[in-house]
């Protein structure tokens, strides 16, 4: 199956969609109109750039311009999860860095290795878009489920500091907080789970439909990375959980109160 | 039995940037199965000299003893099973009251249907004979609530207890029944009491020594008694007419 390919004049039509919103702005004074401009040329610049980076990748087909393409990949993850965190206490980004390699790695291999089958593992076409989805998961999963720990336990240190004078570990003594902080990074890819299809048709599978692949085949590829995303976000949030104790703690089990932060 | 001991300890924080010793070259001695009341202005250290002897935090300087065992050498686990403490406000755990007060044991692995006779004895030790221990905790009066934060310490046998300000979030009538209950506590299981009060009254009711502290440092320790009696410094007899705060 043949699809349109778009034309760069085609697409200086498209721009129009721009001008558009910016007339929306302009009417109500929302003062939004540099914003769009400036964001149109970025994603223009960032998007093309990306292009031909993809387009060098999938020419050259060796395995270590995939793996560097990659680890820049994870460290922009780990970075943006990092910068989402309200306090930053000494650690985090290896706690973060950590806990979204693992989850992401894993969740990549078993879907690249295994269930896909892709030969050679590195083909770009499959482990970039697929290692993309999932690190932008586990990314939002690891942010959210540390920021909420942290923020209950500094609600809820009293509770916390009576758990540790009874004898309980750093662990013990937050196991609740853990328990909330691990619902609330898997709830956002449970919802997803329960809405896909009926809400909104998720980009892959709309590109590949787009891009002829029959309709039962995308929906196919869709539930695998629905699936895998849940299980990069639950791994993902487990690991940053656990680790995130010696954040908050010392090894002799008293708080770090300047870990904590006022909220 | 249970002798604690401070040993020139400093405690030194950070705040707003300076460092600032929040406990200044203290040494004080409790005798096992006595009450030492402690008592300062606000933001004196007393709240800090509590926590280092059940090392939710630990000195800059200085040893604290627990029979003559520097407590940091001493397993955190360990000590604070035999350490225990009240805090001003009861922080009950969201449960029942009988989960909050198995909560000590349960972290050892001991089965809580083992400890029923044991939840009733500290349930009568307390005053709240009547209570079923099936109820949710968040359901108590504040009383009742500090009540069961004292029990479910006892839960873990402890030889010392630690109490900071456990009557100030109290009304009067409510205060004076915990007073009492911290000596009925004393005398039945021996324990040895460290009771910080921002009430001079609530201290001399349970209290055998003061002790009084005044920006980290220790000003007088003495017989409670002598000390209402006619304290020895200038900064006593301020603190005993409430000047102060
Ligand atoms: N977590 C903390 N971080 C920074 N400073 C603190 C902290 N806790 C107490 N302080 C400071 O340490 C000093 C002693 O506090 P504290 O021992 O709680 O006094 P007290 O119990 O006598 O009111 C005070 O100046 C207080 O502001
Ligand atoms: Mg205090």
């Amino acid at each position: 199956m043949e699809y349109i390919s778009l034309s760069y004049t085609s697409l200086g039509i498209a721009v129009l969609f721009i001008v558009s919103a910016m007339a929306v702005s302009f009417r109500y004074r929302l003062g939004l109109e540099k914003d769009l401009a400036v964001g149109a040329v970025r994603a223009f610049v960032q998007l093309t750039a990306i292009g031909y980076v993809l387009q060098l990748l999938f020419v050259s087909e060796k395995w270590y311009y995939v793996a560097i393409m990659l680890a820049i990949m994870l460290a922009a993850a780990v970075k943006n999860a990092v910068a989402r965190q309200s306090v930053q206490p000494k650690g985090m980004f290896t706690t973060l860095g950590i806990s979204i390699f693992v989850g992401s790695a894993l969740t990549t291999a078993v879907v690249i290795g295994i269930i896909l089958r892709v030969k050679p593992w590195y083909s770009p076409r499959y482990l970039i878009p697929l290692a993309g989805s999932i690190l932008g998961n586990s990314m939002t999963g690891a942010a959210l489920a540390l920021n909420r720990l942290r923020s209950d336990i500094t609600h809820r240190k009293p509770e916390v500091e009576a758990a540790l004078a009874l004898g309980a570990t750093s662990r013990q003594a937050v196991m609740p907080m853990i328990r909330d902080a691990l619902k609330s990074a898997m709830l956002p890819s449970i919802s997803s789970l329960m809405v896909v299809g009926i809400v909104h048709l998720p980009g892959m599978m709309a590109g590949q439909i787009i891009a002829g692949a029959y309709p039962v085949d995308a929906v196919k590829y869709q539930l695998m990375v629905v699936y895998m995303i849940a299980a990069a976000v639950a791994i993902t949030s487990m690991m940053v959980v656990y680790l995130a104790t010696n954040l908050f703690f010392t090894p002799d089990h008293m708080l770090k109160i300047e870990a904590l932060g006022s909220t | 039995m249970a002798r604690i001991e401070f040993l020139s300890v400093t405690k030194t924080r950070s705040i707003d940037g300076k460092m600032y010793n929040v406990l200044d070259d203290v040494s004080v001695a409790i005798e096992e199965g006595t009450i030492l009341a402690i008592g300062g202005p606000s933001g004196a250290g007393k709240s800090t000299m509590l926590r280092l002897v059940n090392r939710l935090e630990s000195a800059t300087s200085g040893n604290v003893l627990l029979d003559g065992v520097d407590v940091s050498t001493i397993d955190p686990i360990e000590l604070r099973r035999k350490v225990g403490m009240v805090f001003q406000l009861p922080s009950l755990f969201p449960l029942t009251i009988q989960e909050n007060l198995t909560y000590g044991p349960r972290l050892r692995g001991v089965d809580p249907s083992s400890l029923e006779a044991k939840v009733r004895e500290v349930l009568d030790m307390v005053d709240l004979p009547d209570l079923s221990p099936g109820r949710s905790a968040g359901e108590l009066s504040v009383g009742q609530q500090q009540r069961v934060a004292i029990a479910r310490t006892l839960m873990n046998e402890p030889e010392v207890l630690l109490m900071d300000e456990p009557t100030s979030a109290l009304d009067p009538t409510t205060s004076k029944s915990i007073l009492k209950l911290v000596c009925d506590i004393k005398s039945k299981y021996g324990i040895t009491v460290l009771f910080v009060s921002h009430s001079l009254e609530h201290s001399r009711l349970v209290g055998d020594r003061f002790l009084l502290i005044v920006d980290g440092k220790v000003i007088e320790e003495s017989d409670i008694e002598a000390f209402f009696r006619g304290p020895q410094t200038e900064l006593g007899r301020k603190f005993l007419a409430g000047e102060l705060k």
